[in-house]
């Protein structure tokens, strides 16, 4: 699968390392260079430096014939702007943005997008660890 | 009429200003407690502080009965965010965003944000009417005696590329007196013909300046 995975933090890199391990085409975005450095010497993959929310970027980093996007930048509307980009503009047929505020998922749900939002699910999880 | 507006830097801070003056009612929601405090010294108690794009101060600010929702924060996805918070979960009729890279007012009507102002794009286009592409320059004017030396490149598809200077019209005092063609002088003759890209120098009385640009579109052309 040709993978596209903006916003090179933990949950970026982790992605990227994986995918690109388990032989995906993966291509990450990040508009400091500096958070390539986490992807490590075993990476294979491609890295783009820009902004998520730029045509001229998304084209360069291949998402006209991408099979998925993943939008996973420390900010919830840039994630929520590109993966709405990636969807209606470049009509890729995965698209997965990640947020933090649990209010605005029923927002973007109401946009047609799907989001994981990682505090609640990290919420719910330690919950079930905790048996309460 | 009741106007939510989201950032208050320069543009929202006038912008809330005039409405005001204008009788509007008018809430604005800040993040910066200090653009806030601003805001509530000169203007009166109409600002929330809070993120624009949550759901609680746009609750807080009557989101739900505003009428025109204006997103003019400095980020274009926040001002995507707030227009379409306002439009799904608050069924505000009217949105209009700034947009700050003049490469998003096309991703913006795509994702069903109709009504957008780019800064960058109403200044080029002042601009452009400024100073058109093929602008009439004025080499030296001579006010003391109302005479300038002045210039212009013969444009792609004028009526008179091809054309003698003797098929043409000159007034007395008005002298068309050098064409540079591929970097080269050429003083015309009754047979010089005009090429497009033609430098034309013309020496001139003040009132007939206009008159390169009457020549280009055809306006001085002998009748036959």
């Amino acid at each position: 699968m040709k993978i596209i995975i903006l916003g090179c933090g933990r949950v970026g890199t982790h992605l990227a390392q994986n995918m690109d391990a388990a032989g995906h085409d993966v291509t990450v975005i990040d508009r400091n260079r500096e958070s390539f450095a986490r992807l490590g010497s075993n990476y294979g993959g491609k890295m783009i430096l820009g902004t998520g929310i730029d045509e001229d970027v998304l084209r360069k980093a291949g998402i006209e014939d991408a099979d998925a996007f993943i939008a996973v930048t420390n900010g919830d509307n840039t994630n929520a702007m590109a993966a709405q980009i990636a969807q209606h503009v470049f009509y890729v047929p995965r698209v997965v943005a990640r947020l933090y505020d649990p209010i605005r998922q029923e927002t973007y749900r109401l946009l047609g997008l799907d989001t994981v939002c990682s505090t609640v699910m990290g919420a719910e999880r330690i919950r079930e660890m905790v048996g309460a | 009429m009741y106007i939510i507006i989201v950032g208050a830097g320069k543009i929202g801070y006038y912008l809330t200003k005039h409405l005001l003056s204008a009788g509007h009612e008018v809430a604005v929601i800040e993040k910066n407690a200090k653009k806030v405090e601003t805001i509530i010294n000169d203007l009166g108690g109409v600002a929330i502080q809070g993120d624009g794009s949550d759901a609680g101060p746009m609750v807080e600010a009557g989101m739900n009965r505003a009428d025109i929702v204006v997103a003019a924060t400095g980020d274009d996805e926040d001002n995507l965010i707030i227009c379409q918070m306002a439009k799904k979960k608050f069924g505000v009729k009217r949105t209009i965003a700034r947009i700050n890279n003049p490469k998003n007012e096309h991703i913006f009507a795509v994702l069903g944000i109709d009504s957008t102002v780019s800064y960058v794009d109403a200044l080029v286009a002042q601009i452009e009417r400024e100073i058109p592409a093929h602008s009439l320059i004025h080499l030296l004017r001579l006010r003391d005696v109302g005479a300038s030396f002045i210039e212009k490149q013969v444009p792609a598809g004028s009526p008179v590329i091809g054309m003698p200077m003797h098929e043409i019209t000159f007034p007395d005092q008005f002298l068309l007196a050098l064409i540079i063609r591929n970097g080269k002088a050429l003083i015309p003759k009754g047979t010089t013909t005009l090429e497009e890209g033609d430098q034309v120098i013309a020496v001139t009385v003040l009132e007939y300046e206009d008159h390169l640009d009457r020549l280009f579109r055809g306006e001085l052309v002998k009748k036959r």
